[in-house]
């Protein structure tokens, strides 16, 4: 009882972390431009096929992890100067059309590319299980754990106690204001898709070893991150995080004891029932309409 | 004449002339498809673009329809017009349940809702599978519709062409009339509108229901047209398909959701020589589409030639 309880928590945690880093990016960009960037997910995407992709080439693994994180911040910024910044302003179903069609090319591309196969990234330390009271621990989830923990404590120093992050902190509070204190909020757009997406591709590579990764895995995860930041209340990143986690384990638990079939229908669920008792997610403020 | 009469004379004289012009069975094959769509799209285009309210989960009410369609006359020996209207009955109970605490939300959390509500019955229908024949979908049997069974593309087409002119003449009634009014009036403002008496729940609802109505008998003809449904018909790429018509084609414009579904249904088609860049090319088009015209093809149009639609 106890170790299968605890054999779905490991592994809903494991996930959640991956959906937590998503969120975090949704939140990032949500809070420096109101954009919901539904090419989330294929971040995630590009961070575990381009690891894939150099450690094949025979690059070091942490060249190649290294290179499979910038090159989606790259991305990231690109998306951000050609197809977001020209419409700024524009209606939230517009902006929703950009970046679904900015996920379209990037998938597009690594399918042209890297072909429909379904990849894996060696574990980092071995795979030799850990058991804990009958449940047994990939080494590969304290890798994600552990590196979701240490990037959540990072971004939390970041945003309280660096100038730039505080910078970006009152961007999202008020351009506008931000902008007549003299933050050059045009910059914050671009490192919050920088950051959004190295994030993204992070989570990605950290879960290509359990999960496996192929050119679409993207849609589903970053739904699921889309689903853990409103989860969490829009643009809080806190909540995004425990989102993320909240995300995971409901949906560990319920494949286990309820329907593994209907795995993917959980989030979906969840954030139905969360959203018609509290519309504005668990963590999310009251908000109130100016007139 | 006033031009919204203009306009419907227009597309039933063009929807006259087609199938005499239509080289092969293909293009006509792809008419009705962009007919269907062009239904599909007006009855969406009442919710995106006058009442402006996001559903990014209409797939879903879509494959509804169409699977009332595929597994009411096959399990349970329903006539197919009947199980229609069953699927549109459901359609319309589930959409009015859900309606009331999503149209609390707004903005990305009615886009969140409603995205959350078509995937959760895109992964029931493959997971069914004893109803549904799960991923790999199920036949469908035919429409017979007054003892006369609907079975060649020439046939569909005109049942398809005259719902279609019904629907942009109820459509453009619709607008006019005091319901079209108040949506109009909670798209530019709903505070402005409660206080002038319009009761903003009711109707948000309500368009939202008629539109999922549209949605779902559309896709019992699909349905029946095709001879086939599988639950791609209610995937969450559909609903981005349809959402895309309505804004490509122009928001709040009648006239654009014709424009939106022709080209749009076309495009995959006219992409398939592109051999395995058709998503690349598809994506970087829908990016052009919203930076250069964000506006939408026909009201831009209209207005750089001065003229209303």
């Amino acid at each position: 009882m106890l170790a299968q309880f605890l054999q779905f928590l490991f592994s809903g945690v494991t996930v959640g972390a991956t959906y937590a880093l998503a969120a975090l990016g949704f939140t990032l960009i949500y809070n420096a431009s109101n954009v919901i960037n539904f090419a989330q997910g294929e971040f995630i995407m590009l961070g575990g096929m381009l690891a894939v992709y150099f450690t094949m080439a025979g690059l070091p693994l942490p060249v190649a992890l290294a290179l499979a994180i910038l090159i989606p911040a790259v991305v990231g910024v690109v998306v951000e100067k050609l197809a977001i910044e020209p419409v700024k302003g524009a209606e939230t179903v517009t902006l929703i059309i950009i970046t679904i069609g900015a996920s379209l090319v990037i998938r597009g591309l690594i399918q042209v590319w890297l072909g429909k196969g379904t990849f894996s990234l060696p574990a980092f330390s071995g795979d030799e299980p850990i058991h804990i009271l009958g449940a047994t621990l990939m080494p590969q989830s304290l890798w994600v754990l552990g590196v979701t923990a240490v990037v959540v404590a990072a971004l939390w120093y970041f945003f309280n106690r660096t100038l730039t992050g505080k910078a970006m902190l009152a961007t999202s509070y008020n351009r506008l204001a931000a902008e007549l204190v003299g933050i050059n909020t045009g910059w914050v757009l671009f490192m919050s898709f920088a950051m959004s997406a190295a994030l993204g591709a992070l989570g990605g590579i950290l879960i290509t070893p359990i999960t496996l990764t192929s050119y679409d895995v993207g849609i589903m995860l970053g739904l699921k991150g889309f689903v853990a930041a409103v989860v969490g209340g829009l643009g809080n990143g806190l909540g995004a995080v425990l989102g993320g986690l909240l995300v995971g384990i409901l949906e560990a638990m319920g494949a286990g004891y309820i329907s593994s079939a209907y795995k993917d229908a959980i989030p979906f669920v969840l954030i139905l029932f969360i959203l018609f008792f509290m519309p504005r997610g668990l963590f999310g403020g009251k908000s109130t309409d100016r007139v | 004449m006033k031009s919204t009469t203009i306009g419907i004379l227009v597309v039933a004289a063009i929807l006259v002339v087609l199938p005499f012009v239509a080289p092969n069975a293909y293009y006509l094959d792809l008419t009705v498809r962009m007919a269907i769509n062009a239904i599909i799209v007006l009855g969406l285009n009442l919710l995106i673009g006058f009442a402006g309210q996001i559903s990014l989960g209409h797939a879903g009410f879509l494959g509804i329809g169409a699977y009332a369609s595929a597994v009411l006359p096959t399990h349970f020996g329903w006539h197919p017009l009947v199980a229609m209207g069953a699927g549109a009955a459901a359609t319309a109970v589930l959409a009015g349940l859900v309606a009331r605490p999503i149209f609390k939300l707004k903005g990305h959390y009615l886009a969140m809702a409603t995205l959350g509500l078509g995937i959760i019955i895109n992964i029931a229908l493959r997971n069914e599978a004893q109803w549904t024949g799960g991923p790999d979908g199920m036949p469908v049997p035919a429409m017979g519709l007054f003892g006369f069974e609907l079975s060649t593309d020439r046939q569909w087409y005109w049942v398809v062409a005259a719902l279609l002119v019904i629907s942009v003449w109820a459509s453009l009634n619709l607008i006019d009339s005091p319901f079209g009014r108040a949506l109009r009036a909670l798209h530019g403002s709903e505070v402005a509108s409660q206080v002038v008496g319009v009761d903003v729940v009711r109707y948000k609802v309500a368009i939202f229901v008629m539109s999922a109505v549209f949605a779902s008998l559309m896709g019992s003809v699909t349905a029946h047209y095709i001879g086939f449904v599988s639950p791609n018909f209610a995937d969450f790429f559909h609903s981005i398909e349809l959402v895309t018509m309505v804004v490509v084609g122009g928001m709040a414009s009648v006239f654009g959701s014709l424009v939106g579904a022709v080209l749009l249904t076309a495009l995959p088609q006219a992409l398939a020589t592109f051999e395995g860049w058709e998503t690349v090319v598809f994506g970087a088009i829908l990016m052009g589409f919203m930076i250069f015209l964000p506006k939408g093809i026909v009201p831009t149009l209209a207005a750089k030639f001065g003229k209303g639609d």
